[in-house]
């Protein structure tokens, strides 16, 4: 049942050292502000999961919070290369990276099978491809009705998601729209669900068929309004490209990393003072 | 409209949109392909249905998005679905008529590398990976590939073999049981090439306006093969040329903050 607490007292009480966690957001919803409390409370050795682990995984593997990576495409959309995910895979820094990879239509197929209470997931792909030469988790397996050969997948079952959303009421019951990626299969697919949400309202008002998540399939629900930030949340606020761009640079060099994340996420001490770092130290450029 | 007066990223994007029909529907990876199958969209093939793999069907972005999951596509779409619903319900369901992709490695029969330069183990150079492309590769009902030719890209051997083309060429493809026809067109900066009818291999058919062979063999690593009779592509028409230009100044003043950056 979902209590409604602070990110700090979610990330404090539901996430350990050496879980399986998987941050879901496809470009849009990226759960940022939880994905900085972790590296705030300095979570170590964690197998990070995320069909596209972009700026905010960057930060996660950089700030040395993972041991291993489950994906499926890993770049800073619209910009080029993830620099601390490639320096940890190119250069074991700062530990090395033990990589599973796949594709899209396979990893979110393994959110749905985890989410149905399965073991594995079953696709048609990879016939001819060198993935499965390298991921010893893709098999191929016989239809039992046609004989045709199919690929099979291991179910993804995080021990925590983390996923941002639009709306909550004061329940604890979740609404979110858009572009909505694979966030349901991954909160239903996990042991524990952290929610961030834009605002708690007293009625969502939803639509029948709208994407809620029950309280009840939940562990906690925080209010961390822009906590999505700096990609969007559709009716709130939109991408921030200047961000993605200057990421870059600063992920480019291990001492500007270094000196960022002391500065915008450890020192600190929730997402609202780190908007206000950030926006400091943003102006000092200008 | 001589050569000079426009780019060869600008040939090669018109080129490419030239091959997309009215009414087919299109999963477009971001990028080339993405800016292609939009300038198609607003010149001939008003009716062509985009989806990206975020989850909008039948998207009309009115700039084009930076990313594979931008906010206009969610907005202008017939819907939106989830991802999961996109690979299992449309895409391996046999809903796509053509598959739009680029990448960083190319081979003789089509097959690409989006995964690594160099070992896989000790990589030179890490690329994003395969995101939806090895599932795409596979169902789509063709696949077009747009990317820039250099012998760096247009390899003799992949470092990895990411997504299947026509594998060793042949009836590979239907030995294997891949539902979709696989790559029927690599359009480059300099030419296009379609697999050969039989062996699958790819053949130069067509040069892009002022281009020669020997540019085109200088920028294969392997011994390229040109149609006994080649054709010249068709100089962009004013409408393309415009519609294109235009659709790039829109979505650089829509993106101003990230251009100003």
């Amino acid at each position: 049942m979902a209590e409604i607490t602070t990110l700090r007292e979610a990330v404090e009480g539901l996430v350990r050292d050496g879980d399986v966690v998987a941050m879901e957001g496809f470009t849009h919803l990226i759960p940022f502000a939880a994905g900085h409390e972790v590296i705030r409370q300095q979570r170590k050795n964690l197998t990070l999961v995320r069909m596209t682990p972009d700026v905010i995984y960057d930060q996660l593997i950089g700030a040395d919070c993972a041991r291993k990576l489950i994906f499926s495409w890993g770049g800073n959309p619209g910009v080029g290369s993830l620099h601390r995910l490639r320096d940890a895979v190119e250069r074991d820094w700062p530990a090395p990276l033990e990589i599973q990879e796949h594709g899209h239509g396979d990893l979110s197929n393994a959110y749905v099978a985890g989410a149905s209470n399965l073991p594995f997931a079953v696709l048609r792909a990879y016939a001819g491809s060198d993935l499965p030469k390298h991921n010893d988790k893709i098999k191929f397996i016989q239809c039992p009705f046609t004989g045709e050969t199919l690929a099979a997948v291991p179910s993804i079952r995080p021990d925590v998601t983390m996923i941002h959303a639009q709306k909550a009421d004061r329940k604890g019951n979740v609404l979110l729209w858009g572009i909505l990626g694979v966030q349901k299969e991954a909160a239903l697919a996990a042991k524990k669900t952290i929610v961030t949400v834009e605002e708690i309202v007293d009625e969502l008002n939803a639509w029948p068929n709208a994407c809620i998540l029950p309280r009840w399939t939940l562990s906690a629900v925080c209010r961390v309004p822009g906590g999505a930030f700096p990609s969007y949340a559709h009716g709130y606020y939109e991408r921030d490209n200047r961000f993605y761009q200057a990421w870059d640079g600063i992920a480019r060099d291990r001492d500007t990393f270094q000196k960022w994340i002391q500065a915008h996420i450890l020192d600190t001490d929730n997402f609202d003072e780190f908007r206000r770092v950030l926006g400091e130290s943003v102006s000092q450029e200008k | 409209m001589t050569p000079s007066a426009y780019s060869t990223n600008e040939i090669m994007t018109i080129a490419a949109a030239r091959l997309l029909k009215n009414g087919a529907v299109c999963f477009v990876g971001i990028g080339l392909p993405s800016t292609a199958a939009n300038l198609a969209r607003l010149t001939h093939a008003p009716e062509i249905v985009l989806i990206y793999e975020s989850g909008p069907i039948g998207a009309k972005p009115p700039v084009l998005p930076l990313s594979i999951g931008d906010g206009n596509l969610a907005e202008t779409a017939d819907t939106v679905v989830s991802t999961p619903e996109i690979f299992r319900y449309w895409l391996q369901g046999g809903r796509v008529d053509v598959g739009f992709l680029g990448a960083a490695q190319i081979d003789r029969f089509a097959n690409i590398n989006t995964t690594v330069i160099g070992d896989y183990k000790k990589p030179l150079t890490r690329l994003p990976g395969a995101g939806g492309a090895p599932e795409i590769a596979s169902c789509a009902g063709e696949v077009v590939l747009v990317m820039k030719q250099s012998a760096r890209a247009f390899v003799r051997k992949l470092d990895f073999v990411t997504s299947v083309g026509h594998l060793d060429g042949g009836d590979a493809r239907r030995r294997l049981n891949l539902p979709g026809k696989g790559p029927i067109a690599v359009v480059t900066d300099l030419c296009l090439m379609v697999p050969d009818p039989v062996s699958k291999e790819l053949t130069v058919t067509q040069l892009h306006p002022g281009i020669s062979t020997e540019q085109i063999r200088k920028a294969t690593e392997w011994e390229i093969r040109f149609a006994p009779e080649l054709m010249e592509t068709p100089v962009p028409s004013k409408t393309e040329l415009e519609t294109l230009r235009d659709l790039e100044r829109r979505t650089r003043v829509a993106q101003g903050n990230f251009t100003a950056a």
